[in-house]
């Protein structure tokens, strides 16, 4: 999939997270109790996972909330430690946090600020110049490449706090990006931002994996940040492994239905006999058919409805993700 | 070394302009940093005043110097780590700062030293109005003087230290603001702000000294009035010298383990 070659970028391997959380029941009395004798549970949030990926590859982490993407991320980023499993990014075991390897790497969240809310984002910009030891022409080349593909030239000297969400967002990632990290941890990165501004940093994010061939990871519940971005992706669920491939095959995999759009001359007959009808509108009828019985559902619509044109589907993602997380975890 | 000055310096830069943003905010704090000595200091020259003039060995006017110097011996140790790293645990902002390839105390150093700087500025000219009203006597000797401002520094030190240490404890507990609490009843107490110490009974001194509260506000103030011998001056560098070196280990080693606690349970 990806050009690149050499030794992996990210090697995950039996990848587990176990929350050892304190379980306590409501009311006055039960917290009385729960002071004197502790009940705990064990909560796998990252059930044995294993995948590794290329320099330069872009994947995207797909899964419900809760589903262990965020605890993947933290685990590879170096804040949180593994139960179990190995792990390597950069040939770095990230919770060590070595300096040389939190200089190689980013993590942006989309629902946490890193810029300090009353200043301008140029001088935090600045004060992360010198933490990461960017020279100053390399931080007056990235400054002037990341405001113009994002747009921050008007937004720099504002203090943070007077920013739109979405010029947060842009000034989050390009704080995040100053000291060209060669992996990037992107945590939902357009969440709550309106079209426009997730099409803008959908763009930036393409654009910056292309010109530096840095590895992104990125998790997010829009599917069009996934599709745009994305060639592969992984999903996850209940902390395990459903899927690692790409997205054709993603859906290939775990659509159990085909969409067949039938046209006709005039009218439109009760196809129902057929499989589902999903619309009928006049002259043009969908229909949804189990996967397996596409061939001959077809087969008997042309030979039996006067049909002028056919075509057969695969549902949107959207769906099929939905479908795949509606389902429990094998 | 050259490196963390350039970061030192950087963080200035951004502290600075942090605070100023925030003008009425300081001058309510400095309302605070300048009200309590000055009704300890109006409480106790009345008291004195009743008593004949005299109260264990100070007069209004000694009362005067001593709150006055407190003020600003107080201001230039004092930290908010403690209230800080709890919401940084809580809220999770301790996360983006352990990404960064720097210590993240360091931040905290620099923007402490700038924010009493800065408020430098204000508090001095008050302390010079307040010093025309009560007009204050001290009695220093040579090495009082001079050793001053190293006592200032290293009692600086050791309070941010033992604060930043203290404030670790958000790594175990959610709460704690209670342990703040009983930190603060105690520091307002053990290091001489409601009182001189040697107005408290023998065995509240012992305390006072065997902790290092003493070390933190009170040890240069009572240095300055001239109050210490000279054995009693040598004694105190080496209490503040002996915290601070004991403060560095246990805060290396708390912090460790609170970040092994923080990389367990979630970030």
């Amino acid at each position: 999939m990806s050009f690149a070659f050499g030794p992996e970028s990210i090697r995950v391997r039996d990848l587990r997270k176990v929350y050892r959380v304190h379980e306590r029941e409501a009311g006055l009395l039960a917290s009385v109790r729960s002071l004197v004798r502790r009940r705990w549970r064990e909560i796998p949030a990252v059930d044995g996972i294993t995948f590794s990926v290329a320099p330069g590859e872009v994947v995207g982490f797909l899964g419900p909330n809760g589903a262990g993407k965020t605890t993947t991320l933290k685990m590879l980023s170096g804040l949180l430690y593994p139960s179990s499993g190995e792990l390597e990014v950069l040939g770095f075991v990230p919770w060590r946090r070595e300096r040389e390897f939190l200089r190689q790497i980013a993590l942006v969240m989309g629902q946490r600020n890193q810029l300090a809310w009353d200043i301008p984002a140029i001088d935090s910009f600045e004060l992360n110049r010198v933490i990461y030891r960017i020279s100053r022409a390399d931080f007056r080349r990235m400054l002037d490449e990341l405001a113009e593909l994002l747009e921050l030239w008007p937004l720099l000297h504002k203090p943070i706090r007077n920013l739109s969400l979405g010029e947060r967002m842009k000034c989050e990632i390009a704080a995040a990006l100053l000291h060209q990290p060669k992996v990037l941890f992107l945590d939902e990165p357009t969440i709550g931002l309106d079209v426009t501004a997730q099409r803008r940093i959908r763009s930036f994010v393409a654009e910056y994996n292309r010109r530096y061939g840095a590895t992104v990871l990125l998790t997010s519940h829009y599917m069009a940040d996934v599709e745009a971005l994305c060639r592969r992706v992984i999903v996850i669920h209940h902390g395990r492994l459903l899927y690692d491939g790409d997205l054709a095959g993603l859906v290939r995999s775990f659509s159990p239905h085909k969409l067949i759009e039938v046209e006709m001359e005039q009218g439109s007959p009760d196809l129902a006999g057929y499989g589902e009808v999903v619309s009928a509108d006049e002259g043009r009828v969908t229909l949804r058919v189990p996967k397996h019985a596409t061939a001959e559902v077809t087969a008997r619509l042309l030979d039996e409805v006067p049909v002028t044109d056919l075509t057969v589907e695969d549902p949107p993602i959207e769906e099929v993700i939905e479908h795949v997380f509606s389902q429990e975890a094998r | 070394m050259r490196h963390l000055f350039e970061i030192y310096r950087a963080q200035l830069k951004v502290t600075t302009a942090t605070q100023l943003q925030y003008r009425v905010a300081l001058v309510i704090w400095m309302i605070g940093i300048v009200l309590e000595p000055v009704i300890y200091l109006v409480v106790w020259a009345t008291v004195a005043r009743s008593k004949g003039g005299d109260v264990g060995g100070y007069n209004a006017r000694s009362f005067a110097a001593y709150f006055l110097v407190l003020m600003l011996v107080n201001h230039l140790t004092q930290t908010w780590v403690f209230f800080e790293f709890e919401m940084r645990i809580r809220q999770g902002t301790l996360s983006p700062l352990l990404l960064k390839p720097v210590h993240p105390v360091h931040a905290d150093v620099a923007q402490n030293v700038t924010f009493k700087l800065l408020m430098l500025v204000v508090l001095v000219p008050v302390m010079v109005v307040l010093a025309l009203v009560f007009r204050p006597v001290i009695h220093p000797q040579w090495w009082g003087l001079a050793l001053f401002a190293p006592t200032v520094l290293l009692a600086g030190v050791l309070r941010f230290l033992v604060e930043w240490t203290l404030g670790l404890a958000g790594f175990w507990s959610t709460r704690v603001s209670a342990l703040n609490q009983i930190y603060y009843v105690a520091l307002l107490f053990f290091s001489g702000q409601v009182a001189p110490l040697s107005l408290f009974p023998h065995f509240f001194q012992v305390i006072a000294s065997v902790l290092p509260f003493r070390w933190t506000v009170s040890y240069p103030v009572e240095l300055l009035l001239g109050r210490l011998s000279g054995r009693d001056a040598l004694l105190g560098l080496a209490a503040q010298a002996g915290w601070i070196l004991l403060s560095l280990v246990l805060l290396r080693v708390i912090w460790r383990a609170g970040l092994r606690k923080y990389s367990a349970v979630g970030a």
